[in-house]
């Protein structure tokens, strides 16, 4: 299963991906670049901004992504990074996304993932 | 060491309309929205809950309560402020002045948790247990000695092992009252003080990746061995610090875990590795459900205690519900 994942600048999650080394894609970080669009089915990797209100839990980059329809039909299933720290809003956003967009959340992780997190999410993406 | 007095030179009028690091103006949103004051908390309803505490029970909770306003006064009052001369952008100044007034009510908080449960003969009991406890002193000097000395990036991974590992000997107990139903309001506020503490270790350590990334190899490796050796140093004295603590209660083995667990994730807010595997890092499960009602995928259903239990209802989903 292909993987599309928003990283910020402090890139944890996107050294996730590079550990789990599988075809990814990138939501654009700046709003200048080129959007994203997907053309096969593929799982959704999302860090939480969490802390305080549920709002803004979810990305703005990834929001954009999910706004296009088309991009949204071939979502499959969400993982979300974050951090048990923020407590109630621990990967939250991988909840709203799953619910929105009515599919699993099928893992979730804290910051760059440990070696075991790589090795489940692994597994988890070649049986899908 | 050294005593002279280091401020910022060459100040300029700080512009939020030109950001540099979208980090600084991202954080700067998160900390700001997630403000706080302990009076918010309605502690006074734990007195009944502190009166079923043993003895002994109360005197490690005092202590640990100690043991942290030693820390949040040691991070407000000189390891946030040390950070300011030598930050990257304007912006990230302002996010430090804002990381040391919060510490400062971090440590005003605990006072508020005292005088509400004890008297003012234990809180000076308390407060001189923390001026002589050898483990403590201890761990406040190796911090200090780094925040006063004359290199910004290993101040920085200090800052960050503060923020991210030294406190959770501390915020063990309160956890681990509210998992068994004690002073909830008290781990209430605690919880704010945790999540607060995350994002800060989250930015100091993205600060230093950002110093990393410009450094050459040899400058790279010589913080990395220092990091590792840093948090050697400081894990051992914590198991002392622990056993200290929580030998009465039979409580230390599950303490050193959590120390593991968040030792773990210290490293990777640096942008290191984790270090301990999975087998040192097994946090016993109420601990994570009272610290994340979220990550506790086996939550009691049927208690309807835990925050995370909402009532759910289903509605599909327009075009117009992304447009959040």
């Amino acid at each position: 299963m292909r993987v599309v994942y928003f990283s910020s600048a402090s890139e944890n999650t996107h050294r996730f991906i590079q550990k789990l080394g599988v075809d990814a894609d990138r939501i654009p970080l700046h709003p200048s670049e080129e959007p994203l669009a997907v053309s096969q089915p593929y799982v959704l990797v999302v860090p939480t901004y969490g802390g305080g209100s549920t709002g803004g839990a979810v990305p703005k980059q990834v929001i954009r992504f999910l706004n296009d329809p088309d991009n949204r039909s071939l979502i499959r299933g969400v993982i979300s990074a974050g951090n048990t720290n923020f407590g109630e809003a621990y990967c939250l956003a991988g909840d709203i996304v799953a619910a929105k967009c009515h599919v699993p959340l099928l893992d979730r992780f804290e910051l760059l993932g440990t070696p075991d997190d790589v090795e489940r999410v692994r597994e988890r993406l070649s049986h899908p | 060491m050294t005593n002279n007095l280091t401020l910022l030179r060459g100040v300029q009028a700080i512009n939020w309309n030109r950001i540099t690091d979208q980090v600084d103006s991202d954080v700067w949103d998160r900390l700001t929205s997630n403000f706080w004051l302990p009076e918010k908390v309605p502690l006074s309803n734990d007195v009944p809950s502190w009166r079923t505490l043993k003895p002994h029970e109360q005197l490690m909770t005092t202590r640990v309560f100690t043991g942290l306003t030693m820390l949040d006064t040691i991070q407000g009052t000189v390891g946030a402020v040390s950070l300011i001369p030598d930050a990257r952008t304007p912006h990230e100044e302002a996010v430090y002045t804002n990381i040391a007034f919060m510490e400062s009510v971090h440590a005003k908080s605990y006072s508020s948790i005292f005088s509400t449960l004890i008297s003012t003969t234990e809180i000076d009991d308390a407060f001189r247990w923390s001026e002589e406890n050898e483990y403590l002193q201890r761990k406040a000097q190796i911090i200090l000695d780094f925040y006063y000395g004359d290199d910004p990036e290993k101040r920085k991974v200090a800052s960050t092992m503060l923020e991210s590992f030294l406190f959770y000997s501390g915020f063990y107990a309160p956890m681990y009252w509210s998992s068994r139903a004690k002073l909830t309001n008290t781990a209430d506020l605690i919880r704010l003080i945790i999540r607060d503490e995350a994002v800060h270790g989250y930015y100091i350590g993205y600060k230093l990746q950002r110093a990393l990334a410009e450094a050459d190899q040899s400058r790279r490796d010589e913080l990395k061995d220092y990091t590792f050796e840093l948090l050697y140093e400081l894990y051992d004295n914590e198991e002392s610090y622990t056993e200290d603590l929580y030998d009465p209660l039979g409580l230390t083995e599950d303490v050193k875990m959590f120390l593991r667990y968040n030792a773990n994730k210290a490293l990777m807010n640096l942008g290191y590795e984790a270090l301990f595997p999975k087998d040192a890092v097994a946090v016993s499960p109420a601990i994570l459900a009272a610290l994340s009602p979220n990550a506790d995928e086996n939550h009691d259903f049927f208690s309807g205690s835990g925050s995370s239990y909402v009532m759910g209802k289903a509605v599909n989903t327009e075009d117009e519900d992304w447009d959040f």
